[in-house]
């Protein structure tokens, strides 16, 4: 990080200069524009990889502003209207219909929930292929992989809210993994509930959780990820530490300062990116069925669950790897052993920094055992998601079962993997 | 804590009372917050008893009815129905219901008051889904080939047969529930209560 601005602006006569002046000796403007963008150095060698940050920043702004202006006109009310359907439900349709360009702003709210886990995981992805999360960014990394729970929290209380069939028995199934936990489970299902079903003490308390809370937290974490960030500085596809080689003036001899050079780089991926999140929301917003499910078309009936279930697609790894746990083992349940996997799926993210003993940070200089065992995580990433969409059969739980045992391998084995690859030598400067 | 030349320790005692004191206070705030989180008095009052009429419900015919926000089904079993439930004695995971899902007055072979007519909470013990009906024996319901009839959760898979017993290796890990209820007439049933002085 560049050292931090104590000299303060000093005007250069004109009326803005003045102002800025005026400003900067009673708030710390300067210093912060010049230690996150204008004199943050970050390595000139960033690819394509490195679009999803700043596209993920975006996708938040996306999802705050449309989601304020749809809480001006959704009702988050199960009970039921005078034509019989409940007001939360009519209350999206009255959007979706009578609410001026409402149909717009709705869409974009649900495209951009798909969108926010595409972008998401592909920084994940990203951080996984060049060492991102290796000292000295474990900390990155950690608040990192709690925004990613916050996320799922907050995607998974957002599809509450239109109280279609979906979200009804969607919420119904997840909220009823606490009961799985032994003694305590039952009546911890019915505190989160507020009721003895998923009701109207439900939808408003998601409600709540949805627009207010985890937004806030959201908004705390991605501070803290982008201040631990600047604070030691970006990684880049070769892995290597740009600090190490300084110039006369103290700057990274491979560092670029962040604006102009990648603000003008990310407003190009930007503009890529609003131009595909368009072509979803104006020609296809259901996704095929995957980004908005037709049964949530269907509002919500406590006494019919609609034949067949299953997440949005960005839960699916998770929901199969739940149902890939089928037998009963050391006196617990399969029940709690597929709540305790599916807990554990997401929480061995936090634990990467430290089960990678590799002596290279990027995919560019890691040996075949790395590159092997990354393939082999993706494709069982892939084919859980895949399998988590469709009913489940012997068959297709016993792949299941496969896979979940490789998604989990490629964590608790990599300390021995990546220890035992045969690397390459690290460059002494990026290669560009 | 080290009591130094430098610290004064009547002072530093006196940060650590306070500190204490105002955490203990702030945790006790916590509580009426957290505590609105449980179901509120209204909530708990909903569960009131449902009157049912099943004069209408023919052989073989299944009614549903809403009770505390929750499917209970009435199930009018024919002969070859409540027949077929021994048949599947060896294949459930709990045949003699001597698991706590249900009252005393159903914990017999057909698990309900009379042998015909079935009362249950159509509520998967897995993870809360509603069962689907599949009534027809055999292959035909698409469950497998000596189906006796029963329900098949569309979540997870798991089956249960006509009197709500969950078959072995399936996700659920108990029967289906039967509430509490009682006989007013023939053809009245109050689901929610145990016959008073019963």
């Amino acid at each position: 990080m560049a050292a931090a601005n104590v000299e303060k602006y000093k005007s250069d006569g004109t009326v803005a200069g003045g102002l800025l002046e005026w400003v900067d000796a009673r708030f710390p403007l300067m210093s912060l524009w010049n230690d996150h963008l204008a004199k943050y150095y970050a390595p000139k060698n960033f690819n394509f990889w490195y679009f999803f940050g700043s596209l993920a920043l975006m996708v938040l702004v996306i999802q705050i502003v449309t989601g304020i202006f749809l809480v001006m006109h959704y009702k988050p009310d199960a009970s039921l209207n005078s034509s019989g359907v409940p007001v939360a439900f009519a209350s999206v349709e009255y959007i979706m219909r009578d609410v001026p360009w409402g149909w717009l702003i709705r869409y974009m709210h649900s495209t951009g929930a798909s969108a926010f886990f595409i972008v998401v995981y592909m920084h994940m992805f990203r951080g996984m292929l060049y060492g991102s999360y290796r000292k000295p960014r474990e900390l990155v990394w950690i608040f990192g992989v709690m925004i990613f729970l916050a996320l799922m929290g907050e995607a998974f209380m957002g599809y509450l809210l239109p109280w279609g069939q979906m979200s009804y028995w969607g919420a119904q199934v997840i909220l009823s993994l606490f009961s799985a936990i032994p003694l305590i489970g039952n009546d911890l299902a019915t505190f989160i509930r507020g009721d003895f079903v998923i009701s109207d003490a439900t939808l408003n308390r998601m409600f709540s959780f949805h627009v207010i809370a985890v937004p806030l937290v959201l908004v705390g974490l991605v501070a803290a990820h982008i201040m631990a960030l600047h604070e030691v500085g970006s990684n880049n596809p070769d892995g290597v530490e740009i600090k190490k080689k300084k110039g006369p003036d103290g700057i990274p001899l491979d560092g670029i300062p962040f604006h102009p050079y990648y603000t003008v780089k990310d407003i190009v991926g930007i503009v890529v990116f609003l131009m595909a999140f368009s072509i979803i929301v104006f020609f296809m917003p259901e996704g095929g069925g995957y980004f908005l499910e037709f049964n949530n078309f269907l509002p919500a009936d406590p006494l019919v669950t609609p034949p067949h279930i299953a997440p949005v697609w960005y839960f699916t790894p998770y929901y199969s790897i739940l149902r890939a746990n089928t037998v009963n083992f050391f006196w617990i349940d399969a029940k709690l052993w597929g709540v305790i996997f599916m807990g554990l799926g997401v929480m061995v993210f936090f634990f990467l920094p430290w089960l990678d003993r590799s002596p290279v940070k990027s995919i560019r200089y890691r040996g075949p055992l790395y590159k092997g065992a990354l393939a082999i995580f993706v494709v069982s990433f892939f084919i859980l998601g895949y399998l988590g969409m469709l009913a489940p059969t012997p068959g297709r739980t016993f792949v299941s079962q496969i896979c979940t045992i490789l998604y989990f391998a490629f964590f608790l084995l990599m300390p021995i993997y990546s220890s035992l690859d045969k690397c390459k030598a690290e460059p002494e400067r990026v290669t560009g | 804590m080290s009591c130094d030349d430098k610290v004064d320790c009547g002072r530093r005692r006196l940060l650590v009372a306070t500190s204490v004191a105002g955490g203990v206070a702030g945790v006790a705030a916590a509580i009426p917050f957290v505590s609105t989180f449980a179901p509120s008095e209204r909530a708990k009052a909903a569960g009131a008893p449902v009157e049912v009429d099943v004069s209408k419900l023919g052989p073989g015919q299944m009614m549903t009815v809403e009770w505390r926000g929750k499917p209970v089904w009435i199930i009018s079993r024919t002969k070859e129905m409540l027949d077929g439930l021994a048949k599947n004695d060896e294949k459930v995971s709990d045949p003699k219901s001597d698991r706590q899902m249900q009252p005393e007055y159903a914990k017999n072979e057909f698990r309900s008051i009379k042998p015909e007519l079935m009362v249950v909470i159509g509520i998967c013990t897995h993870l809360g889904c509603s069962p689907s009906e599949k009534f027809k024996t055999g292959a035909e319901s698409g469950v497998e080939a000596d189906w006796q009839g029963g329900f098949l959760c569309p979540c997870h898979g798991s089956t249960f047969d006509l009197a709500g017993r969950v078959f072995k290796s399936k996700p659920a890990p108990d029967n289906l529930e039967v509430p509490p209820h009682y006989y007013l007439s023939d053809a009245k049933i109050l689901i929610g209560e145990d016959k008073k002085g019963a």
